[in-house]
């Protein structure tokens, strides 16, 4: 099935329809598996228990960044392909990861109480992903002040697409500002430098946050389908009243 | 290119004459350069060691504050519908007016800027650096800034988006620009290190901004 024969929302909305309630099933299911593994996972010898925000920390970080992914991807879709759906793709896209961000910086400054002594550092790593947050709040600011939801789409596509160039330039000048966060530890050339009873877990935190991801997604993007009919139908009815 | 040429001695002269607000953003970095040390005491050590800082950030503020003139008064009497229909590229015409904007209001902080730097006790060197890197940096948040005027061109209230939007962007600008500056007072890295990828990010900025503005003001226009 190719991604044009969702472009037309009814068939879209029956469709996923049928697959919201195994992606919320597959959800639960992931999430059980992971908090089981999670709550089997040793305590580090040095952190103690609270290493155990990480199951909670990492996921919600790769999902930061995989939500401007996927509002750059519809942005490419509204601008390049005229995808009817890629601009309500984007808008459900936008408070989610700005919710997965900001859960990524409350798990992190509460682990960082305990280990580095306070909530808040100004290193690199933390600076770019609250920079993040914040240019999620801008996109989303964007897509309220407009009244036409499809120049809205427009609008806030290009304001992605700008964010999604500029991501790696802040992160990259960020990093050479200051940096003290540890470096990426999962993805690297040498193989993982977890070790397994630790990375286990955390893959499958991994993997049941995404899959709340697209959920949750799926559902915010049939409300605003949902959301744009009303607003014609309300729209017809006016029209339509008598004394115009 | 008559047409662009003649497009840029239109917005610089609306800019110098009277209600062109040329000025008015000199007037507000130097008020804001004036107030730090209000804020922050009146010692000079101090001032001189983050004073780069605060006229970075004084002339980020003051190119903000007049960005949203920058298209603003052309969607108002329906001279940019003539501009977006006209011969010329879109791509070139907000570029112009971008060059235009710079010149009237960035171009006067960078000239004002070694005077604000006296005040602040910065050496010859150090104003230098500042004003070096002040010329390069700012058409880059000219530039950037012409895109979120043209986003927020047709919107009611865009004046108060615009610096919500742009100043996440601004931020590897502002890094560099202040580095570069710090380089040149106290090392340890070089100036030229931190002063070529600033002028990197201008020249970017400088290709990025008129397409993705061009591109705003296509989806803008009904």
């Amino acid at each position: 099935m190719a991604l044009i024969d969702l472009a037309n929302p009814t068939r879209f909305l029956s469709l996923s329809g049928r697959a919201l309630p195994w992606l919320a099933g597959a959800t639960a299911l992931a999430f059980a598996c992971g908090f089981w593994l999670a709550a089997g996972a040793p305590d580090d010898y040095q952190q103690g228990a609270t290493v155990k925000i990480m199951f909670i920390h990492v996921p919600s970080a790769w999902l930061a960044m995989f939500g401007w992914m996927v509002m750059s991807l519809s942005a490419l879709g509204t601008l390049v392909w005229l995808h009817p759906l890629a601009d309500t793709a984007a808008k459900a896209a936008a408070p989610i990861g700005a919710a997965f961000t900001l859960i990524c910086l409350i798990t992190g400054a509460l682990w960082g109480r305990p280990m580095w002594g306070t909530y808040w550092v100004w290193d690199a790593r933390l600076t770019s992903v609250f920079v993040l947050f914040l240019m999620y709040l801008g996109v989303i600011a964007l897509w309220r002040t407009f009244d036409d939801p499809s120049r809205a789409g427009r609008a806030a596509a290009i304001l992605t697409l700008v964010g999604a160039i500029n991501i790696p330039i802040i992160k990259f000048s960020v990093d050479w500002w200051n940096t003290l966060h540890q470096p990426a530890s999962v993805v690297k050339m040498s193989g993982p430098a977890i070790h397994p009873t630790i990375l286990w877990p955390l893959l499958t935190m991994a993997l049941a946050f995404t899959l709340l991801f697209i959920t949750l997604h799926l559902a915010a993007m049939r409300n605003e389908i949902l959301k744009r009919r009303i607003r014609s139908l309300s729209m017809m009815q006016a029209d339509a009243a008598p004394g115009r | 290119m008559t047409g662009l040429g003649a497009l840029l001695m239109r917005d610089l002269r609306i800019a110098i004459r009277v209600g062109g607000g040329a000025m008015i953003g000199v007037l507000f970095f130097m008020l804001v350069v004036t107030l730090m040390p209000f804020a922050i005491g009146p010692d000079l050590a101090l001032l001189s060691r983050i004073g780069p800082a605060i006229l970075w950030l004084g002339a980020l503020l003051a190119t903000l504050l007049t960005l949203d003139r920058l298209l603003a008064a052309d969607q108002e009497d329906g001279s940019l519908d003539l501009l977006t229909m006209g011969p010329a590229p879109l791509e070139m015409v907000v570029g112009v007016k971008a060059l235009a904007h710079w010149l009237t209001s960035a171009l006067p902080l960078v000239i004002v800027s070694p005077l604000l730097a006296l005040f602040l006790n910065l050496d010859g060197p150090a104003t230098l650096a500042v004003t070096a890197t002040l010329l390069a940096g700012t058409p880059a948040l000219t530039f950037l800034g012409l895109i979120g005027a043209a986003l927020t061109v047709t919107l009611r209230r865009g004046g108060l988006l615009l610096p919500v939007l742009i100043l996440p962007l601004t931020i590897p600008v502002l890094i560099f620009g202040v580095s570069a500056s710090n380089a040149a007072i106290v090392g340890p890295v070089t100036f030229g290190t931190p002063f070529m990828i600033l002028c990197a990010l201008t020249l970017m900025a400088l290709v990025i901004g008129p397409f993705a503005a061009a591109a705003a003001l296509r989806a803008g226009q009904e």
